[in-house]
């Protein structure tokens, strides 16, 4: 069997596994730069070239509504949002992965207003990491397309059975075409077997109550629970959809990827797609004789503690890269690696957090390779750094600077964190 | 169109798809008129329920209903209506499951819910012209709260958040919004008024609706003993009242012509009566007569009969 190469966008990706996955209702509600998705798989329906049911709805709010409604009732159920939108959305993130509706929802990240933009960070899709939904974070277009196919057989599987979201960065992947290597339909099949809810669909001879209330914490606890192991399961069950994957198209996924790991004695920790970036550095400084590796973390939830664990365990130096921000607390999944790390006996003596990339802002190979030069030095002092260091270049100080003049401001004189 | 006739109480279905048992307030009017639309609804049914005194309704791991219930949320439930009917149609269209599975979907929400954090979603479920039926238990306040004043709580009223004191004697300074209207302006098939005291009319308007695809929605005054302070077995004799001085238009609008199926353009009650009857209003009476505000009441009712024609 051959297989075409062909020339995606993120979004286009998104749409293609969508229809591959012969998903059966889509709400809709738009928002840059996810839009895009929703008018492709609008246009496939309308043109009869997908057998799909879209419905616009009226608030992201009211699309998770309907979304978890109607898979609660039993059909495959797909809608994707960004930023400002999964947040108005909030509320029935929670309730959605409450009801164990197993849809799959994109994200394409984009930082959160205020300020108002349009580029990506992960503070939107990260704000729903105790949701209960699963969560893939994607590197290229490739594995975009693959991971929405494999979030659904995540999401619908009987151990699992909680909704599921394939972010990807807006812009970086959403808008930028990459060569894609398209599933074939009947190998999807294969690998996707109909949605079909254990319980029956709702109808008139299996009456259902969904979503009770309840009003002891004992009940609330025991349902709680239960999501949480469920979600737990999800490791185990990624494994095995995982090497079904790579079986029947090729292509191999972890919870994590290792590059350049193997004896790195230095390691920057990356999400999405700025790992691109941060791989480049690696290799120039493999170059030169660094032994550096990056860590790329893909399923963000459940949290692969073990894994990154056993990853991480023997190294000098590790450096977490954060594409977000806690505000008064710092990178978020800088604590995560830690608290994985903490038991180990042979946890690396270092480990430093680093926020950048807010907002979409680009990130030079220089800065990726201060990050991994400031663990090996760091590494070998007993100097230890209790913050986050925020990147911010003097170009990137330059530009403000710039801006403030433009708008007639003055330019205050402070100092700030210098990067390098 | 010749449909069946609901002249008296007798002709109430016997078969009960809500029974007895809930945690509901005794005497609550939105439950009663819940009891009616199921039993006329039928066992084939989903409820979808928004955050609200219903909710208490079906309680884990207890339901009262025969039939279907999914709980949602307080903005959404005429969204998650949508997910639902979209998702019969599809398994009925691919033959998962029969035509004769098929269930009726039936939003149930206080007016808190339908006249403020859920009229987006309701705008689009009409919009879209979404075949479902609409109840709205209208207690006039955020009764599940403990009766804070909603979009749909009357001018003069005293609520948990509109107390009247010294700066404004009246209580609430606020009308009520015409939900009624709001919804009429989405150009539904069928859209109606329904008291607990009109039983017989409630039961005809149902079937009048049942003819029609697309939204059909009810209105229900809906009397809260703990919030109008009046006692459990008071609730219809105020609903009656309601009708009788005409601050309770019983109505129905088809594809957006509106006919009043109880007429009160002449020989209404004085409203002060409803009023009197009712904790809420105690403040225009005692301990000082608030004549100005009484007279304003009066002539909302007066003006609305007086627009009213043929």
């Amino acid at each position: 069997m051959t297989f075409e190469k062909e020339l995606l966008t993120g979004n286009a990706a998104v749409a293609t596994a969508v229809r591959l996955a012969g998903v059966e209702y889509i709400p809709a509600y738009p928002i840059t730069p996810q839009t895009e998705i929703i008018e492709l798989l609008s246009k496939w329906i309308d043109e009869g070239k997908m057998q799909s049911r879209i419905v616009l709805m009226d608030s992201e709010h009211s699309m998770m509504s309907a979304a978890g409604a109607a898979a609660v009732t039993g059909v495959r159920t797909f809608t994707a949002s960004s930023s400002q939108g999964l947040l108005y959305a909030f509320e029935m993130l929670y309730n959605v992965a409450g009801w164990r509706a197993p849809i799959v929802l994109a994200n394409v990240s984009r930082a959160l207003a205020a300020p108002i933009t349009l580029e990506p960070d992960h503070n939107d899709v990260l704000s729903a990491r105790g949701s209960g939904f699963i969560q893939i974070h994607c590197e290229t277009c490739q594995e975009v397309i693959d991971s929405i196919l494999m979030a659904y057989r995540i999401a619908e599987d009987g151990r699992v059975r909680l909704p599921a979201i394939v972010n990807l960065d807006g812009f970086y992947l959403s808008y930028t075409r990459e060569p894609v290597q398209v599933p074939d339909q009947k190998l999807v099949e294969e690998f996707l077997p109909e949605y079909s809810p254990p319980e029956g669909y709702i109808c008139a001879s299996n009456p259902m109550s969904v979503a009770s209330a309840v009003l002891d914490g004992r009940a609330y606890s025991y349902f709680k629970y239960q999501m949480h192991l469920a979600s737990l399961n999800a490791l185990e069950v990624h494994e095995r959809a995982a090497s079904d994957f790579e079986r029947l198209f090729g292509r191999k996924y972890g919870l994590a990827e290792e590059f350049m790991l193997q004896d790195a004695d230095y390691v920057l920790v990356t999400t999405n797609s700025f790992s691109t970036m941060a791989k480049a550095a690696a290799v120039d400084l493999r170059k030169a004789g660094k032994k550096v590796g990056i860590l790329r973390i893909r399923m963000v939830r459940p949290f692969p503690r073990a894994a990154i664990a056993r990853m991480l365990a023997g190294k000098k130096g590790v450096a977490v890269f954060d594409q977000n921000i806690s505000v008064g607390s710092g990178g978020i999944l800088y604590p995560e690696i830690l608290a994985a790390l903490y038991h180990q006996s042979d946890r690396p003596k270092r480990i430093l957090s680093f926020i950048g990339g807010l907002g979409g802002k680009r990130l030079s190979s220089a800065e990726f390779r201060h990050m991994l030069s400031a663990v090996a030095s760091e590494a070998e002092q007993d100097y230890l750094h209790m913050q986050s260091v925020l990147l911010f270049t003097d170009q990137d100080w330059g530009s403000v600077k710039g801006m403030l003049r433009i708008a007639g401001k003055a330019v205050p004189e402070e100092t700030k964190e210098d990067a390098h | 169109m010749s449909i069946k006739q609901h002249r008296t109480i007798r002709d109430i279905p016997l078969e009960e798809s809500l029974t007895a048992g809930t945690m509901l307030c005794a005497g609550c009017g939105g439950v009663l008129l819940v009891r009616i639309l199921e039993k006329m609804l039928g066992p084939a049914v989903v409820t979808v329920n928004a955050a609200g005194c219903m909710s208490m309704i079906s309680v884990y791991p207890y339901t009262p209903f025969k039939s279907s219930w999914f709980y949602v949320a307080m903005p959404s439930a005429p969204a998650a209506a949508q997910g639902i009917r979209d998702a019969l149609d599809i398994l009925i269209e691919k033959k998962r499951i029969s035509r004769e599975q098929d269930l009726k979907v039936l939003v149930v929400t206080g007016d808190g819910a339908a006249a403020d954090i859920g009229l987006q979603s309701t705008s689009g479920a009409l919009h879209r012209k979404l075949d479902f039926y609409y109840l709205v238990y209208d207690n006039e306040a955020y009764s599940n709260t403990g009766f804070q004043a909603s979009g749909s709580s009357p001018y003069g009223s005293n609520t948990k958040t509109t107390s009247p004191g010294s700066m404004a004697p009246q209580g609430l300074s606020l009308d009520k919004k015409d939900l009624f209207e709001i919804w009429r302006a989405h150009r539904p098939p069928y859209i109606a008024t329904v008291s607990p005291a009109h039983i017989a009319d409630m039961m005809q308007k149902i079937e009048t609706a049942s003819q029609f695809r697309g939204p059909k929605l009810f209105i229900a005054l809906s009397p809260c003993p703990p919030g109008w302070s009046i006692d459990s077995d008071k609730v219809i004799r105020v609903s009656k009242m309601a009708v009788e001085t005409g601050v309770w238009p019983l109505k129905e609008a088809i594809d957006g012509r509106v006919k009043h199926t109880v007429m009160m353009r002449s020989n209404r009650r004085p409203l002060e009566e409803y009023l009197r009857m009712q904790g809420r209003f105690e403040h225009l009476f005692e301990p000082v007569l608030q004549e100005n505000v009484l007279k304003e009441l009066q002539k909302k009712v007066d003006d609305y009969w007086a627009s009213v024609s043929g």
